[in-house]
């Protein structure tokens, strides 16, 4: 790999080194390196016309990560993969994952993941998704994520996605089915800029009796860029379910925050909050008094909204 | 040494005219002075304090700190050069700490957590429980004002402006607040301006400023100039009414 993609694996990943435990890293479409463990199996998928891997972790494994980066360096690469995970019950794992587009050239790169979960009984997982792209190149950086997460009874998943520079489209789809006491929390960060586009579709459904789904997506929009957000929460037992989402609207900036909650049971309590609007301005003068410029104000506030 | 001279602030009104918020305001401060600034509601004590800051731009006179003429300088500027200001009505920050807050103000990239804990506790919060929080709408009026009064601690600068600092506060904060104020003005190393109607406050000014109508009413040594803030207080003056309740 050269220092390029060790920046994208830095950026995505917080990896200057091949990773502890198991690992799969993809580059421009092939396999870079793999690693399996005692208790967690990667595998290429073998169906035909699908590529991808399957990660097999044994009931109980405890304590241990898995990192499958996915770098494109090359200009023109368009590729559809599926990650699905088998995690077994009374499992605790960290699962980092995220892509990553050097793009020099003129042509689009496109990256379009699709991983399904399936997480056993009381099984705990962590789940930090980072997108990134850069390169001084014309062409597109393109990354359409699917997250389809089966949650069984007293099993958890924490998911932080992040986008934060450098994706020209995204369109994001989340679904997350949770049984009975099982828990999803999830956080989004999205940040646009020049003229990018990011569509985020979120469906979470409640559907086992004392589920919970937190839903807690930030977001700032920035130049002429456009997000929109269909974030939706179903409750079909006696369950808990809340939304909120956060929007710094800058420049000549669109976003658009359609909410949906749906209870088809009476014990279901689900609760919307959703909010846009530009940086107040007493903030950036507050900083200001504080000795920072008013482009230093400006930044400090996204950083902190974003963090 | 703060130096204001003839300062104005015109804005027109409703029919066009000009209405004065500051009308040919001048005042001097000397280094290491404790100054209250008190007066009715509106009277333009506000506007004077942020005038000092550069959060309004004033339409006549000058304003100079330390020898420098500030009156053409950008807030940025007036804050490098030692003004700081507590605001009557903080902003709120989604995403950021009051820890983070603290380092801003302290002008250090990573304030230390005992510090940051030290200028909490002087405003009369309990640090361990602050320290970690976002500066968002879960804090109450009093929680932000105090954090806010502990920015201007943590910035330590040469000229220290609280616009009134126990709006909202309770009455044991309040104490501990009296007392942090009467320390800070015991070391002499900050000049203290600060927009108050309390009694407890004013007690511990070196010189009072009355404003009222835009214009300086009164100005002296607190001594001579409380009492008859008090005799106009009898009087049915509503100022100190206000500040008594």
């Amino acid at each position: 790999m050269d220092q390029a993609e060790w920046k994208l694996l830095k950026e995505i990943a917080d990896l200057e080194k091949t990773p502890q435990g198991a690992y799969n890293i993809r580059r421009n479409g092939q396999l870079d390196s793999r690693n399996s463990t005692a208790n967690i199996e990667i595998t290429t998928k073998t169906e035909p016309g699908k590529s991808g891997i399957d990660i097999r972790i044994k009931p109980g494994t405890r304590h241990e990560s898995v990192h499958i980066p996915v770098i494109i360096s090359q200009t023109g690469l368009n590729e559809l993969v599926y990650n699905d995970f088998f995690i077994g019950d009374d499992c605790d794992v960290d699962i980092v994952a995220g892509c990553g587009i050097h793009n020099t050239g003129c042509e689009t790169s496109q990256h379009d993941g699709v991983h399904t979960f399936h997480i056993g009984r009381n099984s705990k997982v962590r789940y930090v998704e980072r997108h990134y792209g850069e390169g001084p190149g014309t062409g597109r950086r393109v990354m359409n994520p699917q997250t389809v997460v089966y949650l069984e009874e007293g099993a958890s998943i924490n998911m932080e996605t992040t986008q934060i520079r450098g994706v020209d489209s995204t369109k994001r789809e989340t679904k997350i089915v949770a049984g009975p006491n099982a828990e999803a929390v999830i956080t989004e960060k999205l940040l646009t800029h020049g003229d990018q586009t990011a569509e985020s579709d979120m469906e979470i459904i409640l559907d086992g009796e004392g589920a919970t789904g937190r839903v807690v997506s930030r977001s700032v929009a920035q130049d002429s860029s456009q997000q929109v957000f269909y974030p939706k929460m179903t409750g079909n037992a006696k369950c808990f379910g809340h939304v909120q989402c956060d929007s710094i609207i800058m420049g000549e900036a669109k976003i658009s925050s359609i909410p949906a909650i749906a209870a088809n049971h009476v014990d279901a309590q689900l609760i919307h909050e959703a909010a846009i609007g530009r940086i107040a301005g007493d903030q950036i003068l507050k900083l200001m008094t504080l000795g920072l410029t008013e482009e230093e104000a400006e930044e400090k506030i996204l950083d902190g909204f974003l963090q | 040494m703060l130096e204001i001279k003839h300062l104005s602030y015109q804005v027109a009104d409703e029919a066009g005219g000009e209405l004065g918020i500051l009308n040919d305001v001048s005042l001097t401060v000397a280094d290491n002075q404790f100054v209250v600034i008190t007066g009715p509601n509106g009277g333009g004590k506000t506007t004077l304090a942020k005038a000092i800051m550069g959060l309004v731009r004033p339409t006549g006179g000058a304003i100079s700190w330390n020898g420098t003429d500030i009156t053409g300088l950008d807030i940025t500027q007036r804050a490098r050069l030692g003004v700081s200001y507590g605001f009557q009505q903080p902003p709120r920050f989604k995403g950021l700490k009051v820890r983070d807050l603290l380092s801003l103000a302290s002008g250090k990239e990573s304030l230390k957590r005992e510090d940051a804990c030290q200028y909490l506790t002087r405003v009369g919060l309990c640090a361990g429980d602050y320290i970690d929080r976002e500066v968002d709408a879960s804090l109450s009026g009093g929680e932000v004002k105090r954090i806010e009064i502990a920015t201007i601690l943590a910035r330590g600068a040469g000229l220290m402006i609280f616009d009134e600092p126990e709006a909202g506060i309770d009455l044991w904060s309040f104490a501990k607040l009296t007392e942090t104020f009467q320390a800070l003005h015991q070391r002499r190393e900050h000049t203290l301006v600060i927009i108050s109607h309390q009694e407890r406050i004013i007690n511990l000014a070196d010189e009072i400023v009355m404003i009222s109508d835009g214009k300086i009413q009164k100005h002296g040594p607190r001594e001579e100039i409380f009492p008859e803030i008090l005799a106009n207080t009898a009087a049915g003056c509503s100022y100190m009414a206000e500040g008594a309740n």
